[in-house]
Protein backbone atom coordinates (compact mmCIF):
# COMPACT_ATOMS: atom_id res chain seq x y z
CA UNK A 1 0.00 0.00 0.00
CA UNK A 2 1.43 3.31 -1.23
CA UNK A 3 0.98 4.77 2.53
CA UNK A 4 3.05 2.17 4.13
CA UNK A 5 6.10 3.07 1.65
CA UNK A 6 6.14 6.62 -0.48
CA UNK A 7 7.69 9.30 0.51
CA UNK A 8 4.59 11.56 1.11
CA UNK A 9 2.74 8.38 2.32
CA UNK A 10 4.77 7.60 5.80
CA UNK A 11 5.08 11.48 5.78
CA UNK A 12 1.13 11.39 6.31
CA UNK A 13 1.61 9.27 8.39
CA UNK A 14 4.27 10.63 10.74
CA UNK A 15 1.67 13.48 10.65
CA UNK A 16 -1.17 12.39 11.58
CA UNK A 17 0.28 9.46 14.15
CA UNK A 18 2.32 12.56 15.98
CA UNK A 19 -0.71 14.86 16.00
CA UNK A 20 -2.65 12.35 17.53
CA UNK A 21 0.14 12.37 20.01
CA UNK A 22 -0.15 15.99 20.65
CA UNK A 23 -4.29 15.72 21.41
CA UNK A 24 -3.34 13.15 23.91
CA UNK A 25 -0.91 15.42 25.71
CA UNK A 26 -2.87 18.30 25.14
CA UNK A 27 -6.29 16.43 27.25
CA UNK A 28 -3.09 14.14 29.73
CA UNK A 29 -2.68 18.56 30.66
CA UNK A 30 -6.04 19.13 31.38
CA UNK A 31 -6.10 16.03 33.73
CA UNK A 32 -2.86 17.40 35.17
CA UNK A 33 -4.51 20.48 36.05
CA UNK A 34 -7.16 19.01 38.36
CA UNK A 35 -4.26 18.94 41.01
CA UNK A 36 -5.11 22.88 41.35
CA UNK A 37 -8.11 22.18 42.79
CA UNK A 38 -10.81 23.15 40.33
CA UNK A 39 -12.10 19.32 40.11
CA UNK A 40 -13.82 18.61 43.67
CA UNK A 41 -11.17 16.05 45.22
CA UNK A 42 -8.34 17.04 43.10
CA UNK A 43 -6.12 15.17 41.15
CA UNK A 44 -7.16 12.03 43.32
CA UNK A 45 -10.44 11.92 42.10
CA UNK A 46 -9.79 12.46 38.66
CA UNK A 47 -7.26 9.68 38.53
CA UNK A 48 -9.84 7.38 40.18
CA UNK A 49 -12.50 8.51 37.86
CA UNK A 50 -10.45 6.86 35.03
CA UNK A 51 -9.40 3.99 36.54
CA UNK A 52 -13.12 3.81 37.17
CA UNK A 53 -13.79 3.57 33.59
CA UNK A 54 -14.42 0.00 31.73
CA UNK A 55 -11.32 -2.19 31.39
CA UNK A 56 -11.69 -2.60 27.29
CA UNK A 57 -11.55 1.16 27.47
CA UNK A 58 -8.66 1.53 29.37
CA UNK A 59 -6.75 -1.10 27.54
CA UNK A 60 -7.89 0.15 24.56
CA UNK A 61 -6.71 3.48 25.05
CA UNK A 62 -3.50 2.07 25.79
CA UNK A 63 -3.03 -0.20 23.64
CA UNK A 64 -4.01 2.53 21.07
CA UNK A 65 -1.32 5.24 22.04
CA UNK A 66 1.00 2.52 21.92
CA UNK A 67 0.25 1.89 18.15
CA UNK A 68 0.40 5.29 17.74
CA UNK A 69 3.90 6.14 19.38
CA UNK A 70 5.25 2.29 17.25
CA UNK A 71 4.30 3.80 13.85
CA UNK A 72 5.39 7.32 14.41
CA UNK A 73 9.05 6.24 16.09
CA UNK A 74 9.15 3.10 13.31
CA UNK A 75 8.73 5.41 10.37
CA UNK A 76 10.93 8.01 12.04
CA UNK A 77 14.02 6.13 12.36
CA UNK A 78 13.48 4.41 8.87
CA UNK A 79 13.06 8.24 7.06
CA UNK A 80 15.63 9.62 9.54
CA UNK A 81 17.85 7.01 8.36
CA UNK A 82 16.82 7.22 4.56
CA UNK A 83 17.53 11.54 4.78
CA UNK A 84 20.61 10.96 6.06
CA UNK A 85 21.81 9.01 2.84
CA UNK A 86 19.99 11.95 0.71
CA UNK A 87 23.38 13.78 0.98
CA UNK A 88 26.39 11.60 1.68
CA UNK A 89 28.63 13.99 1.55
CA UNK A 90 28.01 17.12 3.51
CA UNK A 91 29.09 20.81 2.64
CA UNK A 92 32.80 22.55 4.05
CA UNK A 93 30.38 25.33 4.96
CA UNK A 94 27.19 25.12 7.05
CA UNK A 95 24.68 27.66 6.08
CA UNK A 96 21.04 27.73 7.58
CA UNK A 97 18.85 29.86 5.92
CA UNK A 98 15.22 28.37 7.22
CA UNK A 99 16.09 25.08 8.95
CA UNK A 100 15.81 25.27 13.12
CA UNK A 101 17.35 23.66 15.89
CA UNK A 102 14.36 21.62 16.59
CA UNK A 103 13.54 21.30 12.76
CA UNK A 104 17.00 19.55 12.29
CA UNK A 105 16.72 17.46 15.64
CA UNK A 106 13.56 15.62 15.57
CA UNK A 107 15.39 12.53 15.80
CA UNK A 108 17.47 13.04 19.20
CA UNK A 109 14.11 15.06 20.44
CA UNK A 110 11.90 12.06 20.18
CA UNK A 111 14.28 9.86 21.01
CA UNK A 112 14.92 11.76 24.39
CA UNK A 113 10.99 11.58 24.94
CA UNK A 114 10.63 8.20 23.83
CA UNK A 115 13.22 7.92 26.94
CA UNK A 116 11.56 10.29 29.68
CA UNK A 117 8.00 8.42 28.84
CA UNK A 118 9.49 5.01 29.35
CA UNK A 119 11.12 6.60 32.90
CA UNK A 120 7.66 8.55 33.27
CA UNK A 121 5.69 5.25 32.80
CA UNK A 122 7.75 3.05 35.55
CA UNK A 123 7.24 6.19 37.56
CA UNK A 124 3.67 7.38 38.11
CA UNK A 125 1.61 4.37 36.23
CA UNK A 126 3.46 1.32 36.89
CA UNK A 127 4.47 3.24 40.14
CA UNK A 128 7.93 1.34 40.45
CA UNK A 129 11.12 4.04 40.60
CA UNK A 130 9.54 5.24 44.30
CA UNK A 131 7.75 2.21 45.54
CA UNK A 132 7.10 3.79 49.29
CA UNK A 133 5.29 6.80 47.65
CA UNK A 134 3.29 4.55 45.07
CA UNK A 135 0.20 5.64 45.03
CA UNK A 136 -1.76 2.29 45.23
CA UNK A 137 -0.16 1.49 48.24
CA UNK A 138 -1.25 4.44 50.49
CA UNK A 139 -5.20 4.49 49.99
CA UNK A 140 -7.27 7.08 51.25
CA UNK A 141 -10.52 8.42 51.78
CA UNK A 142 -12.68 10.05 48.90
CA UNK A 143 -15.66 11.11 50.30
CA UNK A 144 -16.25 7.26 51.79
CA UNK A 145 -14.28 4.95 48.82
CA UNK A 146 -11.01 4.24 49.67
CA UNK A 147 -8.65 5.58 46.25
CA UNK A 148 -5.29 5.65 45.54
CA UNK A 149 -3.34 8.91 46.86
CA UNK A 150 -2.00 10.13 43.32
CA UNK A 151 -1.30 13.47 45.42
CA UNK A 152 0.96 12.29 47.52
CA UNK A 153 2.60 10.22 45.52
CA UNK A 154 3.61 13.05 42.86
CA UNK A 155 4.06 15.67 45.33
CA UNK A 156 6.85 13.38 47.10
CA UNK A 157 8.39 13.02 43.81
CA UNK A 158 8.54 17.03 42.90
CA UNK A 159 9.69 17.90 46.13
CA UNK A 160 12.89 16.28 45.15
CA UNK A 161 14.85 18.99 42.76
CA UNK A 162 16.60 16.47 40.51
CA UNK A 163 13.34 14.74 39.66
CA UNK A 164 11.31 18.07 39.12
CA UNK A 165 14.34 18.89 36.69
CA UNK A 166 14.37 15.71 34.68
CA UNK A 167 10.42 16.32 34.17
CA UNK A 168 11.17 20.14 33.55
CA UNK A 169 13.61 19.62 31.22
CA UNK A 170 11.63 16.69 29.53
CA UNK A 171 8.72 19.28 28.67
CA UNK A 172 11.39 21.71 27.15
CA UNK A 173 12.32 18.84 24.46
CA UNK A 174 8.85 18.51 24.30
CA UNK A 175 8.55 22.06 23.04
CA UNK A 176 11.46 21.72 20.94
CA UNK A 177 10.07 18.91 19.52
CA UNK A 178 6.52 20.38 18.98
CA UNK A 179 7.58 23.59 17.85
CA UNK A 180 8.59 22.16 14.39
CA UNK A 181 5.94 19.03 14.38
CA UNK A 182 2.56 20.40 14.59
CA UNK A 183 2.88 22.86 11.84
CA UNK A 184 4.71 20.18 10.00
CA UNK A 185 1.87 18.47 10.62
CA UNK A 186 -0.23 20.84 8.69
CA UNK A 187 2.27 21.46 5.61
CA UNK A 188 2.56 17.61 5.55
CA UNK A 189 -1.46 16.95 5.24
CA UNK A 190 -1.47 20.21 2.47
CA UNK A 191 -4.01 22.15 4.93
CA UNK A 192 -1.24 25.42 4.41
CA UNK A 193 -0.45 27.44 2.17
CA UNK A 194 1.25 31.02 1.76
CA UNK A 195 -0.94 32.84 3.43
CA UNK A 196 -1.73 30.65 6.77
CA UNK A 197 1.77 29.38 6.93
CA UNK A 198 3.19 31.75 8.90
CA UNK A 199 -0.09 32.09 11.19
CA UNK A 200 0.39 28.04 11.50
CA UNK A 201 3.77 28.24 12.18
CA UNK A 202 3.24 31.09 14.99
CA UNK A 203 0.14 29.07 16.20
CA UNK A 204 2.19 25.56 16.57
CA UNK A 205 4.53 27.22 18.59
CA UNK A 206 2.32 28.81 20.99
CA UNK A 207 0.56 25.29 21.22
CA UNK A 208 4.08 24.08 22.30
CA UNK A 209 5.17 26.63 24.80
CA UNK A 210 1.69 26.14 26.47
CA UNK A 211 2.44 22.86 27.26
CA UNK A 212 5.64 23.31 28.35
CA UNK A 213 4.73 25.68 30.55
CA UNK A 214 1.75 24.01 31.74
CA UNK A 215 3.33 20.59 32.09
CA UNK A 216 6.07 22.20 34.15
CA UNK A 217 3.96 23.79 36.48
CA UNK A 218 2.96 21.25 38.32
CA UNK A 219 6.81 19.93 39.36
CA UNK A 220 7.82 23.15 39.52
CA UNK A 221 5.09 24.48 41.94
CA UNK A 222 5.25 21.62 43.95
CA UNK A 223 9.33 22.50 44.17
CA UNK A 224 8.52 25.93 45.29
CA UNK A 225 6.14 24.81 47.55
CA UNK A 226 3.20 26.96 46.25
CA UNK A 227 1.50 23.89 46.13
CA UNK A 228 1.62 21.04 48.87
CA UNK B 1 36.98 51.30 -14.91
CA UNK B 2 40.71 52.54 -14.56
CA UNK B 3 39.77 54.17 -11.35
CA UNK B 4 38.05 51.34 -10.04
CA UNK B 5 39.83 49.14 -6.90
CA UNK B 6 40.05 45.86 -7.68
CA UNK B 7 39.51 43.05 -5.07
CA UNK B 8 41.84 40.39 -4.31
CA UNK B 9 40.13 36.74 -3.31
CA UNK B 10 41.06 33.30 -1.85
CA UNK B 11 39.12 30.78 -3.71
CA UNK B 12 38.44 27.20 -2.18
CA UNK B 13 37.32 25.39 -4.66
CA UNK B 14 35.91 21.37 -5.29
CA UNK B 15 38.12 19.80 -7.99
CA UNK B 16 36.93 16.38 -8.99
CA UNK B 17 38.34 14.49 -12.18
CA UNK B 18 35.26 12.29 -12.79
CA UNK B 19 32.21 10.69 -11.02
CA UNK B 20 34.56 8.12 -9.24
CA UNK B 21 37.55 9.89 -8.08
CA UNK B 22 37.60 11.26 -4.46
CA UNK B 23 37.97 14.85 -5.20
CA UNK B 24 39.77 17.45 -2.92
CA UNK B 25 39.67 20.77 -2.56
CA UNK B 26 42.06 23.26 -4.12
CA UNK B 27 42.45 26.93 -3.40
CA UNK B 28 43.20 29.30 -6.25
CA UNK B 29 44.12 33.71 -5.73
CA UNK B 30 41.11 35.92 -7.85
CA UNK B 31 43.82 39.17 -9.10
CA UNK B 32 42.34 41.96 -10.12
CA UNK B 33 38.52 41.30 -9.84
CA UNK B 34 36.01 44.88 -9.82
CA UNK B 35 32.82 45.21 -8.10
CA UNK B 36 31.06 44.54 -11.43
CA UNK B 37 32.32 41.02 -12.60
CA UNK B 38 29.46 38.45 -12.10
CA UNK B 39 30.54 35.40 -9.91
CA UNK B 40 30.74 33.47 -13.43
CA UNK B 41 33.17 36.13 -14.64
CA UNK B 42 35.76 36.03 -11.61
CA UNK B 43 35.76 32.25 -12.24
CA UNK B 44 36.64 32.96 -15.70
CA UNK B 45 39.33 35.63 -14.45
CA UNK B 46 40.89 32.89 -12.83
CA UNK B 47 40.54 30.36 -15.44
CA UNK B 48 42.20 32.17 -17.86
CA UNK B 49 45.29 32.37 -15.27
CA UNK B 50 44.93 28.82 -14.93
CA UNK B 51 45.10 28.07 -18.86
CA UNK B 52 47.94 30.28 -19.06
CA UNK B 53 50.13 28.70 -16.21
CA UNK B 54 48.99 25.16 -18.35
CA UNK B 55 46.67 24.10 -15.48
CA UNK B 56 43.37 22.63 -15.77
CA UNK B 57 40.85 25.13 -15.33
CA UNK B 58 37.85 24.73 -12.87
CA UNK B 59 35.27 23.11 -14.97
CA UNK B 60 31.34 24.42 -14.03
CA UNK B 61 28.01 24.63 -16.08
CA UNK B 62 26.52 27.96 -17.17
CA UNK B 63 24.22 28.66 -20.18
CA UNK B 64 22.63 32.21 -20.52
CA UNK B 65 24.41 34.50 -17.83
CA UNK B 66 20.95 35.97 -17.27
CA UNK B 67 19.24 34.37 -14.17
CA UNK B 68 16.88 32.40 -16.46
CA UNK B 69 18.13 28.78 -17.43
CA UNK B 70 19.17 27.63 -13.99
CA UNK B 71 22.09 25.54 -15.64
CA UNK B 72 24.26 27.30 -13.20
CA UNK B 73 25.04 25.43 -10.43
CA UNK B 74 27.55 26.38 -8.13
CA UNK B 75 26.93 26.67 -3.77
CA UNK B 76 28.95 29.18 -2.66
CA UNK B 77 30.32 29.44 1.07
CA UNK B 78 27.15 26.82 1.60
CA UNK B 79 24.53 28.64 0.29
CA UNK B 80 23.01 27.05 -3.34
CA UNK B 81 23.50 29.76 -5.98
CA UNK B 82 25.69 32.21 -2.98
CA UNK B 83 22.37 32.92 -0.93
CA UNK B 84 21.22 35.97 -2.68
CA UNK B 85 17.61 36.20 -2.37
CA UNK B 86 15.67 35.08 -5.90
CA UNK B 87 19.53 34.91 -8.01
CA UNK B 88 20.82 32.70 -9.98
CA UNK B 89 24.59 32.67 -9.56
CA UNK B 90 25.63 34.23 -12.67
CA UNK B 91 23.44 37.42 -11.32
CA UNK B 92 25.44 36.89 -7.92
CA UNK B 93 27.65 40.14 -8.52
CA UNK B 94 31.56 40.46 -6.94
CA UNK B 95 30.05 43.76 -4.83
CA UNK B 96 28.55 41.50 -2.52
CA UNK B 97 32.34 40.10 -1.39
CA UNK B 98 35.21 42.48 0.01
CA UNK B 99 38.63 42.36 -1.05
CA UNK B 100 40.68 39.39 0.80
CA UNK B 101 37.35 37.76 1.50
CA UNK B 102 37.85 33.48 1.44
CA UNK B 103 34.92 31.47 -0.99
CA UNK B 104 34.45 28.25 -0.78
CA UNK B 105 32.95 26.99 -3.81
CA UNK B 106 31.62 23.23 -3.96
CA UNK B 107 29.23 21.34 -6.55
CA UNK B 108 25.61 20.57 -5.78
CA UNK B 109 25.60 17.90 -3.18
CA UNK B 110 22.88 14.92 -2.78
CA UNK B 111 22.74 11.43 -4.36
CA UNK B 112 20.86 11.88 -6.98
CA UNK B 113 22.97 14.13 -8.59
CA UNK B 114 26.43 12.26 -9.18
CA UNK B 115 29.44 14.70 -10.03
CA UNK B 116 30.44 14.58 -13.90
CA UNK B 117 33.75 17.31 -13.05
CA UNK B 118 34.51 19.50 -10.92
CA UNK B 119 31.72 21.76 -10.08
CA UNK B 120 29.52 19.93 -12.59
CA UNK B 121 26.80 17.61 -11.77
CA UNK B 122 24.68 15.55 -13.23
CA UNK B 123 20.76 16.40 -12.74
CA UNK B 124 19.03 14.10 -15.46
CA UNK B 125 17.28 12.48 -12.65
CA UNK B 126 15.22 15.62 -12.59
CA UNK B 127 14.35 14.85 -16.32
CA UNK B 128 13.41 10.98 -15.28
CA UNK B 129 10.86 12.97 -12.97
CA UNK B 130 9.56 14.90 -15.78
CA UNK B 131 9.40 12.18 -18.22
CA UNK B 132 7.35 10.07 -15.07
CA UNK B 133 4.30 12.48 -15.73
CA UNK B 134 5.25 16.01 -15.71
CA UNK B 135 3.25 16.77 -19.23
CA UNK B 136 -0.33 16.24 -20.31
CA UNK B 137 -0.84 13.38 -22.93
CA UNK B 138 -4.46 14.99 -24.11
CA UNK B 139 -5.24 15.64 -27.90
CA UNK B 140 -4.80 19.10 -28.58
CA UNK B 141 -6.39 19.31 -31.95
CA UNK B 142 -6.02 22.33 -33.91
CA UNK B 143 -5.61 25.66 -32.45
CA UNK B 144 -8.48 26.72 -29.87
CA UNK B 145 -9.88 29.47 -29.71
CA UNK B 146 -9.13 31.97 -27.67
CA UNK B 147 -10.96 31.67 -24.12
CA UNK B 148 -12.27 28.81 -25.15
CA UNK B 149 -11.01 27.35 -22.08
CA UNK B 150 -11.83 29.79 -19.17
CA UNK B 151 -9.44 30.06 -16.89
CA UNK B 152 -9.25 33.09 -13.89
CA UNK B 153 -6.86 35.06 -13.78
CA UNK B 154 -5.77 34.30 -10.33
CA UNK B 155 -5.83 30.64 -11.06
CA UNK B 156 -3.63 31.06 -14.25
CA UNK B 157 -1.20 33.29 -12.02
CA UNK B 158 -0.63 30.26 -9.42
CA UNK B 159 -0.10 27.95 -11.99
CA UNK B 160 2.43 30.62 -13.76
CA UNK B 161 3.60 30.73 -9.83
CA UNK B 162 4.70 27.32 -9.73
CA UNK B 163 5.93 26.93 -13.66
CA UNK B 164 8.59 29.54 -12.79
CA UNK B 165 10.56 26.54 -11.67
CA UNK B 166 13.75 26.55 -14.04
CA UNK B 167 14.62 22.92 -13.13
CA UNK B 168 18.34 24.30 -11.50
CA UNK B 169 18.31 22.13 -8.35
CA UNK B 170 19.22 24.36 -5.97
CA UNK B 171 16.00 23.09 -3.88
CA UNK B 172 17.79 19.68 -3.91
CA UNK B 173 21.13 21.40 -3.12
CA UNK B 174 19.97 23.15 0.17
CA UNK B 175 17.84 20.45 1.11
CA UNK B 176 19.69 18.79 4.31
CA UNK B 177 17.85 15.41 3.18
CA UNK B 178 18.84 15.72 -0.55
CA UNK B 179 15.05 15.83 -1.72
CA UNK B 180 13.71 16.89 -4.83
CA UNK B 181 10.04 17.71 -3.21
CA UNK B 182 9.99 21.76 -4.03
CA UNK B 183 10.81 20.73 -7.95
CA UNK B 184 8.39 18.06 -8.25
CA UNK B 185 5.96 19.64 -6.16
CA UNK B 186 6.13 23.02 -8.52
CA UNK B 187 5.71 20.13 -11.55
CA UNK B 188 2.82 18.80 -9.96
CA UNK B 189 1.06 21.99 -8.99
CA UNK B 190 1.46 23.80 -12.48
CA UNK B 191 -0.47 21.01 -14.07
CA UNK B 192 -2.84 20.19 -11.32
CA UNK B 193 -4.06 24.18 -10.91
CA UNK B 194 -4.99 24.18 -14.60
CA UNK B 195 -8.06 22.19 -16.09
CA UNK B 196 -5.81 20.24 -18.65
CA UNK B 197 -4.05 18.71 -16.01
CA UNK B 198 -6.04 17.90 -13.52
CA UNK B 199 -7.82 14.72 -15.75
CA UNK B 200 -4.18 13.10 -15.51
CA UNK B 201 -3.45 14.69 -11.70
CA UNK B 202 -4.04 11.57 -10.02
CA UNK B 203 -1.37 9.39 -12.15
CA UNK B 204 1.07 12.10 -12.33
CA UNK B 205 1.43 12.48 -8.57
CA UNK B 206 1.81 8.95 -7.90
CA UNK B 207 4.17 8.36 -10.80
CA UNK B 208 6.39 12.10 -9.96
CA UNK B 209 6.99 10.99 -6.64
CA UNK B 210 7.62 7.41 -7.03
CA UNK B 211 10.38 8.35 -9.34
CA UNK B 212 11.62 11.21 -7.36
CA UNK B 213 12.25 8.10 -4.66
CA UNK B 214 13.26 5.74 -7.15
CA UNK B 215 15.98 8.34 -8.35
CA UNK B 216 17.78 8.56 -4.80
CA UNK B 217 16.39 11.50 -3.70
CA UNK B 218 15.72 11.86 0.02
CA UNK B 219 12.17 12.22 1.95
CA UNK B 220 11.00 16.14 2.88
CA UNK B 221 10.97 16.88 6.62
CA UNK B 222 9.47 20.25 6.38
CA UNK B 223 12.91 22.44 7.25
CA UNK B 224 11.68 24.71 4.00
CA UNK B 225 15.81 25.17 3.06
CA UNK B 226 14.42 24.87 -0.45
CA UNK B 227 12.05 27.60 -0.71
CA UNK B 228 15.34 29.74 0.88
CA UNK B 229 17.81 28.36 -2.16
CA UNK B 230 15.42 29.04 -4.99
CA UNK B 231 16.15 31.67 -7.17
CA UNK B 232 12.56 31.87 -8.74
CA UNK B 233 11.33 32.03 -5.19
CA UNK B 234 9.29 29.47 -5.56
CA UNK B 235 7.06 28.72 -2.12
CA UNK B 236 6.28 25.58 -0.15
CA UNK B 237 3.04 26.00 -0.65
CA UNK B 238 3.15 24.04 -3.83
CA UNK B 239 4.48 21.33 -1.50
CA UNK B 240 1.76 21.67 0.37
CA UNK B 241 -0.57 21.30 -2.66
CA UNK B 242 1.43 18.13 -3.99
CA UNK B 243 0.59 16.61 -0.69
CA UNK B 244 -3.23 17.29 -1.35
CA UNK B 245 -2.86 15.76 -4.72
CA UNK B 246 -0.92 13.15 -3.28
CA UNK B 247 -3.97 12.31 -0.55
CA UNK B 248 -6.53 12.72 -3.41
CA UNK B 249 -4.83 10.12 -5.95
CA UNK B 250 -5.65 7.55 -2.46
CA UNK B 251 -9.34 8.37 -3.43
CA UNK B 252 -9.18 8.11 -7.42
Amino acid sequence: MQLLTSSIGRKILMAITGQAMVLFAVIHLLGNSSIFGWLPGGINAYAHHLHSMPAPVIIGFRLGLLLFACVHIWFGIQLTIENRGGRPQQYAVKSVQKASFASENMIWTGSLLVAFIIYHLLHFTFQVISPETAAVKNMVDLHGANVPNVLGMVVAAFQNLFVTLIYAGAMLVLFLHLSHGIQSFFQTLGWSNDRVQPFITKAGTLVALALFLGYAAVPLTILLRILN
Amino acid sequence: MSDHKTMTLTLIVWRQKNASDAGKFETYTAKNITEHHSFLEMLDCVNEDLIYAGKDPIVFDHDCREGICGMCSQVVNGAPHGGQDRTTVCQLHMRKFKDGDTIYIEPWRARAFPIIRDLIVDRSALDKIIQAGGYTSCHTGGVADGNAILIPKPVADEAMDAAECVGCGACVAGCPNGSAMLFTGAKVSQLAILPQGQGEAARRVMNMTNTMTECGFGNCTNHYECMAACPKGINVKFIARMNREFLKAQFA
